[in-house]
């Protein structure tokens, strides 16, 4: 399968590789997908009082295009809010990536695990509120 | 000896425009397609430039030199399997002859009976005849492998039924490379009156078959696994006792009315002398093919959490099939681009599932999923593979470096517990 340049330059030097504290009140963790399906993503945030995404770390088991859609969001997470994250849309993943049709479902994930990671983080700040 | 023949690859060619090709990724796909051998090439070209006449012209010498040419390679072919040669049909590849030999077969005897026995780590190019046989009245059984792909004959015998009629049981695996015990499995075929069909289509160069011996009726056959061209196979069909099959190509009732059509004189001439290299060196480049597996499969397996799907002891020493663990199969490809391989993630299929095969020997559909097939022949040096060990070893530490399942496992999560977020 051919891929596009982008892909590639993300497959080959994935940014933000890593993990966050998953006990830091301040993170947020998305993982989805499943090791059977072939593919499975980690996202974690780190969100400042602010409500602005200050970090962004992924670890993914999956193809090419899944290394790259979650390597390109954590770029693009960070300094964004976490509504404005929310917003993001697996086709602007997508076309960023020049993502064939085959290869639609890895830019779902990434947008699943964005959304995943955010309900993560308002959950704890809910705890943390009514504590 | 083989040594000596170097990999028939063009380096340093260049493209319509100038540019030079990207350097070739090492061959490792072997069970995949051969390249052909330079002295099967050069057997070919004389057939296709000055000796083009039809076999089948009786009337001058041109269709005579291309017939001794073809009756040439059909002794060839049989000499290697030990079979007579007037038990060597000329078809088109393996699927034609699996198709050829199943549907034939069956169509044939049905009046006898309209079961079929298979394995379900068969070929699709038998899965898919026998399909279609069901679509037409037939039923089948496909009988699953052990976890180490091996076909328990118990299972098998229990299986068979009073209206059994045709088994097909491939000899070599083209994804795990394990031999199956064709002997035992002919014997009870004939034990219960049940025509054999076996896909050789791997095995030829790589396993001694003796059908003077073996309890075989109908068996496939291609050049293109073993260093002849693509395009041209056979299929063995026993004489004494007689099988008979019907036709599933009708014309001119070529190949004495088993599969009409022109016979293509250069594709068999280059299976002939495919099959008399393979006869005349397969024990001595085995060895050395045997040495090359083993020093992979130590460079790999001191890895962690590295599975080798199928028996190791009942295998073709050209094939070695292995999962690495929490490492995506079609990731791990585009991760290794110096080498040229195959893998049972669905991600490298059409279909988007995992390798039936190892499905079918209960290998959980992770392990599929992050499987590589290497396969390793006559070109393969002992530098290739040194290469190879030291580019998995380093990819797979970095593709590890990125999987969170790696890092569940280091942290001690059973991952067979964890509530996945299926999509």
């Amino acid at each position: 399968m051919a891929y596009s340049d982008k892909v590639l330059d993300h497959y080959e030097n994935p940014r933000n590789v890593g993990t966050l504290d998953k006990n830091d009140p301040n993170v947020g963790t998305g993982m989805v997908g499943a090791p059977a399906c072939g593919d499975v993503m980690k996202l974690m945030i780190k969100v400042n009082d602010a409500g602005i995404i200050e970090d962004a770390k992924f670890k993914t088991y999956g193809c090419g295009s899944a290394i790259a859609s979650s390597s390109l969001v954590t770029e693009w997470l960070k300094g964004k809010t976490v509504d404005e994250a929310y917003a993001i849309k697996n086709s602007a993943i997508a076309e960023e990536l020049a993502l064939p049709p085959v290869k639609i479902h890895c830019s779902v994930l990434a947008e699943d695990a964005i959304k995943a990671a955010v309900a993560d983080i308002k959950a704890k700040q809910l705890a943390k509120a009514s504590a | 000896m083989s040594a000596t023949i170097e990999m028939p690859v063009v380096k340093d060619t260049f493209n319509a425009d100038g540019h030079a090709h990207e350097a070739q990724p090492i061959y490792l796909d072997y069970s995949a397609t051969t390249p052909v051998d330079p002295r099967v090439a050069a057997k070919m070209i004389p057939y296709i430039t000055e000796h083009f006449g039809n076999p089948a012209s009786r009337s001058h010498p041109y269709g005579w030199t291309a017939e001794k040419a073809v009756e040439n390679a059909r002794e060839e072919v049989a000499k290697l399997v030990g079979a007579d040669p007037r038990e060597i049909v000329w078809t088109s590849g393996a699927t034609e002859s699996n198709n050829l030999a199943i549907k034939g077969a069956a169509n044939f005897y049905s009046g006898k009976g309209k079961h079929i026995i298979t394995v379900a780590t068969e070929h699709k190019a038998v899965i898919d005849p026998i399909r279609e046989l069901e679509r037409q009245g037939f039923e089948a059984t496909f009988l699953q492998p052990e976890p180490n792909g091996l076909l328990d004959l118990v299972k098998f015998k229990a299986a068979i039924r009073p209206d059994t009629v045709l088994a097909s049981v491939m000899f070599v695996n083209n994804e795990i490379g394990v031999i199956q015990d064709i002997t035992a499995i002919g014997n009870i075929c004939r034990e219960n009156g049940i025509i054999f069909h076996v896909d050789a289509a791997q095995a030829t160069g790589k396993v001694d078959i003796d059908l003077e011996i073996l309890p075989v009726d109908l068996m496939s056959f291609c050049a293109h696994k073993t260093y002849g061209p693509k395009g041209i196979g056979a299929l063995y069909v026993r004489r004494k006792p007689r099988i008979r099959i019907e036709a599933q190509m009708h014309g001119g009732g070529h190949e004495r009315g088993m599969r009409s059509g022109t016979l293509a004189t250069h594709q068999i001439v280059g299976m002939g002398e495919a099959f008399r290299i393979a006869r005349e060196e397969m024990h001595e480049e085995n060895k050395r093919i045997t040495h090359l597996r083993d020093k992979l499969l130590h460079g790999l397996e001191t890895m962690e959490e590295v599975y080798v799907n199928g028996d190791l002891e009942h295998r073709v020493p050209h094939n070695l099939n292995i999962s690495f663990n929490y490492v995506e199969g079609e990731s791990l490809i585009m991760a290794v681009k110096g080498i040229a391989v195959s893998s049972g993630s669905a991600c490298t299929s059409a279909s988007l599932e995992p390798s039936y095969v190892l499905r079918a020997l209960g290998r959980s559909d992770e392990l599929a999923h992050s499987s590589i097939r290497f396969s390793i022949g006559r070109f393969t040096t002992e530098e290739d593979v040194d290469y190879t060990i030291e580019l998995m070893r380093s990819k797979i530490d970095k593709l590890r470096d990125l999987s969170p399942l790696w890092e569940m496992f280091k942290d001690g999560i059973d991952l067979s517990k964890v509530q996945w977020a299926s999509h």
